[in-house]
C-alpha cells in the first residue's frame, strides 16, 4: 500500500490520539492559528479558496466562497457566528467522530481561524447528544485552550443535540441551536445573512473545519495540489458494512473506490462476492462491482450517477436483498422526517409500505410503478433533502436492480427465502415517546 | 443546586434564554430518573418562562428525551444499516432473551429498558450498542449473556 498524506489526522497515523494541549503546541500545534491572526480576514478567506477546500458534510460547498457571503460587521452590524455542525448522523458516517476523538484541538484550532476569518467572536459547536465521549473531550479540550489563553475573547458553547438527524441540516440546526423544534427554514434568507438570531452566521462541518487548520499551514497553493481537480485535498473515507477492515481512512480525493475497499479495506470477506456500495451515506445512489474503478472524487462520482456525500462508504456482498435494504434505509428517513412538508412526512412512510409489500410478496406489478411514482412526488418538493435521501436511494436501488425487485413479485416472496443478511432488520424502537403500539416483529 | 439555579446558569451562555430550553430538558431529565415527568417537565418551563406545551412540543421531538418512565439501564442497539450486515438483529434477539423483555419495552422491576435505535454513528464498529448512552463497539450475538451478567454487576 502506498503512504498517504495525513492531513487531518496529523501526527496521529498510529492511530493514537492528542489529548494533551501541551503535547499538540510540541508537535506545532496552534501555528496556523498564530499565522491566521497576524492575516486579515480577508486574507484568510483567500488562503481558502487557493485551496479549493470544499464542505465535507456532504454539500461540497466551496468553504472560502461560503465565508465569503458573510458580510462585514460595518456592512451589517450584528454579532457574527460561527456554527460547527457535529451532528453527525447521516447512517454510514462517523469519521467526524473519530475527528473530535482524536484530534480535537486541530479541530478547535479550525474553529477559531474560521471566527477570525468570518470576523466572529461566538463559535457554537452543535454535537449529537448520543456523542457522549466526544463531548466530554471537547469539553476538556476548551478547558485546557482558555487556560492556555488562545480563545483571543472568543466564546466557544458546545451545544448537545437529543437525537434528531434532521439537526444535521443547516437551518434545522439552527432553529434547534435557538431552543425551537428542529425544523428547516425557506431559504432564502440563507444562514450568511440571516442565520442563528438571524444574524450573519456561516455553518461548516466539522471535518472542513477540521481541514481549515492544514490549509493555513500549508498555505492554500500547496494543499490544492493534494487530491485532484475540484476535489483537493485529502478525505476521511469511512468503511463500513461487508469489508474486512472497516473504519477511518484518510486519503486524496481521486482515489479508486477499488483501491479503497480491496487494497485498503481487505476486500470482501469470506470469499463473498461485491455486490453494491453506497458511496457517500445512504442518501447517495448505490453503485455496483461494476462501478469499482470509479474514482472517489466529487466529479466522478457524479459521472457515475451518484455522489461523493459525506463520504460514508458502505460496502454489500451478495447475501443482501436489495429490498430489505430499501425497506431498512427508507424507515430511517421516515423516522426522521421532521414532518413539516408533506411530501417527505407521507411520502417516506409510503414508500417503506410498498418496499415492504414488495418484500412480502404481497405487492402487485402496479405496486413497482406506484413506488417509483411516490419517489418522484416527493423530489425537490420539500424545504430540505431529507425526503429526496430517501427517493434517491430507494430510485437507485430499483433501477441497478431491477431483476430483484421484478423477482419479488414475479414469484409472489423473497427470492432470498430468509437467507439474506439484512433478514429480520428491525425498525427503531422509539423509546422516546409510545404510541401504544408494539414493535412488528415481538 | 436546585434546577432552576442551574438553569440561570445555563440561559447566560446563550443571546437568547430560549436556546436554554435543550440543556435544561437534558438536565431535568437526568435529575428525575432519566426521564421527563409533567412536573419536570413543568419545572423547566418554570425555570425558563416558558409554558410547559413549549417544553413538551420541544421534548417530544427529540429521541433522547423519554417522557415515560425508563429503566435505570438504558440498552440501545443500533440497527441501521452497517450495524445490520453485522448482525444487528441478532444481537436484539440476544438481549431480549437474556434480559427476558421485547424491543421497545421496560422490564417490570424497572432495571432496564431494550431499544433499537438510529445509526449512532459507529458503523465501522457495528454492531454498536449504547449503555446509558456510553457506546460499546463491535458487539456481537455470543457477547451479549456477558454484557448483562456484568450490568446486573
Amino acid at each position: 500500500m502506498a503512504e498517504h498524506p495525513s492531513i487531518v489526522f496529523a501526527g496521529t497515523t498510529d492511530g493514537s490520539s492528542v489529548l494533551d494541549i501541551g503535547e499538540y503546541e510540541k508537535a506545532g500545534g496552534f501555528t496556523a492559528l498564530r499565522k491566521a491572526r497576524a492575516l486579515s480576514p480577508d486574507e484568510v478567506i483567500a488562503e481558502l479558496d487557493a485551496s479549493g477546500l470544499r464542505g465535507r458534510g456532504g454539500a461540497f460547498f466551496p468553504t472560502g466562497r461560503k465565508w465569503s457571503f458573510v458580510p462585514k460587521p460595518d456592512q451589517l452590524p450584528k454579532p457574527h457566528y460561527l456554527v460547527v455542525n457535529a451532528d453527525e448522523s447521516e447512517p454510514g458516517t462517523f469519521k467526524d467522530r473519530e475527528i473530535m476523538l482524536r484530534v480535537p484541538f486541530r479541530f478547535l484550532e479550525g474553529c477559531l481561524i474560521a471566527a477570525h476569518g468570518i470576523e466572529s467572536q461566538h463559535v457554537f459547536i452543535y454535537i449529537r447528544g448520543e456523542y457522549e465521549r466526544e463531548f466530554e473531550v471537547l469539553r476538556d479540550s476548551l478547558e485546557a485552550m482558555q487556560k492556555a489563553d488562545l480563545l483571543g475573547g472568543v466564546t466557544v458553547v458546545l451545544h448537545r443535540g437529543a437525537g434528531a438527524y434532521i439537526c444535521g441540516e443547516e437551518t434545522a440546526l439552527l432553529e434547534s441551536l435557538e431552543g425551537k423544534r428542529g425544523q428547516p427554514r425557506t431559504k432564502p434568507p440563507f444562514p450568511a445573512i440571516a442565520g442563528l438570531y438571524a444574524a450573519p452566521t456561516a455553518v461548516n462541518n466539522v471535518e472542513s473545519i477540521t481541514t481549515v487548520t492544514p490549509v493555513l499551514e500549508l498555505g492554500g497553493a500547496e494543499y490544492a495540489k493534494l487530491g485532484v481537480e475540484n476535489s483537493s485535498g485529502t478525505r476521511v473515507f469511512s468503511l463500513s458494512g461487508d469489508v474486512v477492515s472497516p473504519g477511518n481512512y484518510e486519503l486524496p480525493h481521486g482515489i479508486s473506490m477499488r483501491e479503497l475497499i480491496y487494497d485498503i479495506g481487505g476486500g470482501v470477506p469470506n470469499g463473498r462476492e461485491l455486490k453494491a456500495v453506497i458511496p457517500g451515506g445512504s442518501s447517495t445512489s448505490v453503485l455496483t462491482d461494476a462501478d469499482i474503478d470509479t474514482k472517489m472524487d466529487f466529479t466522478s462520482l457524479v459521472e457515475a450517477g451518484s455522489s461523493i456525500g459525506s463520504a460514508g462508504v458502505i460496502v454489500i456482498d451478495d447475501r443482501c436483498c436489495m429490498v430489505q435494504l430499501g425497506i431498512r434505509v427508507s424507515q430511517f428517513y421516515e423516522h426522521e422526517s421532521c414532518g413539516k412538508c408533506t411530501p417527505c412526512r407521507v411520502g417516506t412512510r409510503w414508500v417503506t409500505q410498498i418496499l415492504q409489500k414488495i418484500e412480502d410478496g404481497r405487492a402487485a406489478q402496479a405496486d413497482l410503478d406506484l413506488l417509483l411514482s411516490v419517489c418522484d412526488r416527493i423530489m425537490g418538493k420539500c424545504l430540505c433533502p431529507l425526503g429526496d435521501s430517501d427517493a434517491i436511494a430507494v430510485l437507485s436501488y430499483v433501477d441497478k436492480f431491477r431483476d430483484e425487485y421484478q423477482a419479488h413479485i414475479d414469484l409472489g416472496r423473497c427470492p432470498f427465502d430468509g437467507e439474506s443478511s439484512l433478514e429480520g432488520i428491525l425498525a427503531p424502537s422509539d423509546l422516546h415517546a409510545h404510541h401504544g403500539h408494539e414493535p412488528a416483529h415481538v | 443546586m436546585s434546577l432552576a439555579t442551574e438553569v440561570q446558569k445555563l440561559k447566560k451562555r446563550y443571546p437568547d434564554s430560549l436556546s436554554a430550553v435543550m440543556p435544561a430538558l437534558r438536565l431535568a431529565q437526568e435529575e428525575n430518573d432519566g426521564w421527563l415527568s409533567p412536573d419536570a417537565i413543568r419545572e423547566v418551563a418554570d425555570a425558563l418562562e416558558l409554558t410547559p406545551a413549549y417544553c413538551l412540543s420541544i421534548a417530544s421531538f427529540y429521541d433522547q428525551y423519554y417522557l415515560e418512565p425508563v429503566g435505570r439501564t438504558r440498552v440501545e442497539v443500533c440497527t441501521n444499516v452497517s450495524c445490520g450486515l453485522a448482525g444487528a438483529q441478532q444481537v436484539v434477539e440476544a438481549f431480549e432473551r437474556e434480559l427476558g423483555i421485547s424491543a421497545g419495552s421496560t422490564s417490570e422491576d424497572g432495571a432496564y429498558t431494550l431499544g433499537t435505535i438510529e445509526c449512532l454513528g459507529g458503523c465501522g464498529w457495528a454492531t454498536v450498542v449504547a449503555v446509558n448512552n456510553r457506546h460499546r463497539l463491535r458487539v456481537q450475538a455470543e457477547d451479549v449473556p456477558g454484557i448483562v451478567q456484568e450490568l446486573r454487576g
